[in-house]
């Protein structure tokens, strides 16, 4: 870590001095302009604490206090729309837009997938349940990415009915923002959708046909409790801590975006931005962004447990 | 599950059509890998990233096979290297011909015409080009002198269509055709009707004459290329190069990432498991919290923030793949490995002392390996598609093209928009075949092994 963060010190001073032709062409020799340089490097690891070890309680205690803050300092190289380069104030801009793509799209995906599971695992080896399962299969081993790029070729080029990027062309003030907004993101949305809820359904469905051979559900079923009960009621709870689960992975991990997908339709999301950070080494932008992503992981690990003890009443014993 | 022997998974698995169905992609990607590496030299292979090496190919030119289901054909392009050759001497002047005879049956005209050579003679050259048509026109291209060479060396020089001569000699020559010439390049009115301006069909004849004072004089290399809309079996790209040089390389390549990543994670994960399992207590625990730390990091940024900074090589890639891959196998081999602990032959073994080791790689991991083939086949396409992600961000290594970068360059150039499909199609194609046939293999394996997801 620290070896990378010199790494972007030293590219930081380079680029600086390279920007400036005066700075380098006020020295004589080469060996003279070098060490000008290696002397500037040095400064700013040690203004940075760099020259402490990182175990220095100092550094540490600095650290740690300007997380719990949610102080990550200023982004070397990137900036957000209106030209902050806080690193709080442009994952502040960058994070509703991936909620609004990627954590809508996870919802859709869910509960189409919930349903398909539920409704295909009590009738095995019906139709339905032949198509989700190789649906499963099948869209499993496509990349998502690649998906959007034949989406982008069959609905913007072939039959134009959606663009190809999906940022809104017309500035924020404007009043139909919105429904630009929205319609620039269908592309993507109906993507991530469709490749997504196959591999749900299947997960669901494994789950619940695991249940359904349990005595519990079979005794119900010689009682004469109706069938749809059965499943939505009994069957889906007892399968629910392990949906619930991947459902708080799948939620915050969705506030990450999918790095590639937003590559493809140019989404401006937290995705982008963390490649966008990667790529050019602006480290403030990567520990940040890997630092809320972190905190929404855990809160939804915690709201996972909480709900586990809701639908499986035996956990909170143990 | 430990009652299934290696052949009752055999028989089992070929009873399992899809299993099969898988068997026989797998073995026909690795019927093309093999293909592919004996017919395409590495070195051609290599020069993938240099543009120098395509030139002579067309622009995303379309796949020559479009054709058949088109009524207006598209030109193809042509690369013709053995023309007829014949000398002639008369008093003291020499004459080389170089013959290149073709048959344009397009309803397009061709992008360009590129003459290329290299010529040995001594003293001073003439050049001259001239074309027969199949209507019998003769067309004078191009006569040009080539530079006065003390002895006996070579001179190449490429000859463009768009050259100022050709087209002011075409001019000259415009009493022969019935529309006006101007504004037409010299490929337009070199290939079209005299009466209007539509292609002309038929046998042209490319004639290439070279004179000399010297009887030595040769044309040592002679190409002649027709530009066109067309080429090869998958087309090419933006930067002029064969995709099916790339797809084809591809395969084995993906292969290669594919199942040194899934097996060695795999075994990774199993020893890590089923070790940790075995010996319960504190081992286990701290074995597992550092499973937890690995599983929970993130692998796509961690990925990116690897390749960026440590290399972008294909193998140190393969590691760090390895690296992320084996934690989830790792969790379920320690389940399994603490169910079968507690079966009556491993505790017999331990009391009669044997070492730990002999009855983890005896007595238990035998016991694991109809789950450690399922889940090797499961995660071959996570390893090839996490390659093809990375290297379709622009991490990929550069020596060693993808399907994953095709598909970057695709998207660097706006494949998608601008509708050239035979550039984004194939690649991703090829990529979901892979996955498919693994996955195929994996889930027929995996419902032997687990035969509850059966019913």
């Amino acid at each position: 870590m620290d070896s990378i963060l010199k790494q972007g010190v030293v590219f930081q001073v380079r680029s600086e001095i390279t920007e400036n032709p005066k700075i380098s062409e006020s020295f004589s020799s080469v060996d003279e302009f070098e060490s000008f340089v290696q002397m500037q490097i040095e400064q700013r690891i040690k203004t940075l604490g760099l020259d402490e070890p990182w175990y220095s309680p100092q550094r540490i205690g600095l650290t740690m206090y300007k997380i719990l803050t949610l102080d990550f300092g200023r982004a070397t190289f990137l900036t957000s729309d209106s030209g902050s380069s806080d690193v709080k104030e442009i994952i502040l801009e960058k994070l509703p837009r991936t909620i609004l793509l990627f954590t809508t799209a996870t919802i859709i995906i869910s509960v189409i997938g919930i349903f398909l599971g539920a409704f295909s695992g009590s009738r095995v080896g019906s139709v339905i349940d032949r198509l989700t399962s190789s649906f499963a299969v099948i869209s499993s081993s496509f990349p998502v990415w690649w998906i959007g790029m034949l989406m982008i070729f069959l609905f913007s080029f072939v039959y134009q009915i959606f663009p190809a990027r999906a940022t809104p062309l017309i500035p924020s003030s404007d009043p139909n923002y919105i429904g630009s907004l929205l319609y620039h993101m269908t592309l993507p949305l109906i993507t991530i959708v469709m490749i997504g809820f196959g591999s749900w359904a299947y997960l669901v469905r494994n789950f619940i046909v695991g249940i359904m051979q349990e005595d519990f559900i079979i005794a119900k079923k010689t009682i004469g409790v109706d069938q749809k009960k059965i499943i939505y009621s009994h069957a889906l709870k007892n399968a629910a801590p392990p949906i619930v689960t991947i459902l708080a992975l799948s939620l915050s991990g969705s506030l990450g975006g999918a790095i590639i997908t937003e590559a493809v339709f140019d989404w401006p999301g937290m995705g982008r931005l963390y490649f966008e950070a990667i790529t050019v080494m602006d480290l403030p932008i990567i520990i940040g962004a890997t630092y809320i992503l972190t905190v929404f992981f855990l809160i939804s690990i915690f709201v996972a447990d909480l709900l586990y003890g809701y639908f499986d009443p035996r956990v909170r014993v143990g | 599950m430990s009652s299934i022997t290696p052949t009752e998974i055999k028989e089992e698995f070929f009873k399992n059509k899809i299993g099969i169905a898988g068997i026989a992609i797998l073995s026909i990607l690795i019927l093309t890998s093999i293909i592919a590496v004996i017919t395409i030299p590495v070195e051609t292979f290599k020069e993938w990233n240099n543009p120098g090496s395509w030139i002579s190919y067309p622009k995303v030119a379309i796949p020559v096979w479009v054709n058949l289901f088109l009524s207006e054909k598209i030109p193809e392009h042509k690369i013709l290297e053995s023309p007829k050759i014949n000398y002639d001497t008369a008093e003291n002047i020499s004459v080389t011909y170089h013959q290149f005879g073709i048959n344009f049956d397009y309803d397009d005209f061709p992008n360009d015409f590129i003459y290329e050579f290299s010529a040995k003679y001594s003293g001073s050259a003439l050049l001259q080009m001239d074309i027969i048509r199949p209507d019998g026109i003769h067309l004078k291209l191009l006569s040009t002198s080539l530079p006065n060479l003390d002895s006996n060396s070579i001179h190449s020089e490429r000859i463009f269509s768009t050259d100022d001569s050709i087209k002011k000699n075409l001019i000259l020559q415009s009493d022969k055709f019935l529309f006006s010439l101007n504004n037409l390049s010299a490929e337009d009115i070199v290939f079209s009707k005299a009466e209007k301006q539509e292609p002309l069909k038929g046998n042209y004849i490319f004639l290439i004459k070279m004179y000399g004072n010297n009887s030595e004089n040769k044309i040592q290399e002679s190409k002649l290329i027709i530009g066109g809309k067309a080429f090869g079996i998958m087309g090419t790209d933006e930067l002029r190069r064969d995709l099916a040089v790339g797809l084809l390389w591809g395969t084995p390549l993906a292969l290669f990432i594919g199942l040194v990543v899934s097996i060695a994670s795999v075994v990774m994960g199993l020893l890590y498991g089923v070790y940790a399992g075995y010996r319960g207590k504190k081992t286990d625990e701290v074995m597992m919290r550092f499973n937890d730390v690995i599983y929970a990091l993130p692998a796509l940024p961690f990925l990116i923030i690897l390749s960026v900074t440590i290399s972008n090589s294909i193998f140190v890639l393969v590691g760090f793949l390895m690296v992320f891959g084996w934690v989830g196998i790792a969790k379920v081999a320690r389940s399994m490995s603490l169910q079968i602990k507690t079966r009556g032959y491993v505790e017999a073994a331990t009391m009669m002392g044997q070492k730990d080791s002999k009855i983890v790689l005896r007595h238990i991991l035998p016991q694991l390996l109809p789950y450690a083939f399922a889940s090797i086949s499961i995660s071959v396409p996570a390893a090839i598609t996490t390659e093809a992600g990375l290297s379709f961000l622009g991490l990929g290594d550069p020596s060693f093209p993808t399907w994953g970068q095709i598909l970057h360059d695709a998207n660097v150039y706006g494949a998608a928009s601008r509708g050239l499909w035979w550039w984004i199609l194939p690649p991703g194609v090829m990529i979901a075949i892979t996955g498919l046939a693994f996955v195929f293999i994996g889930n027929a394996l995996d419902s032997i092994v687990n035969p509850k997801l059966k019913r």
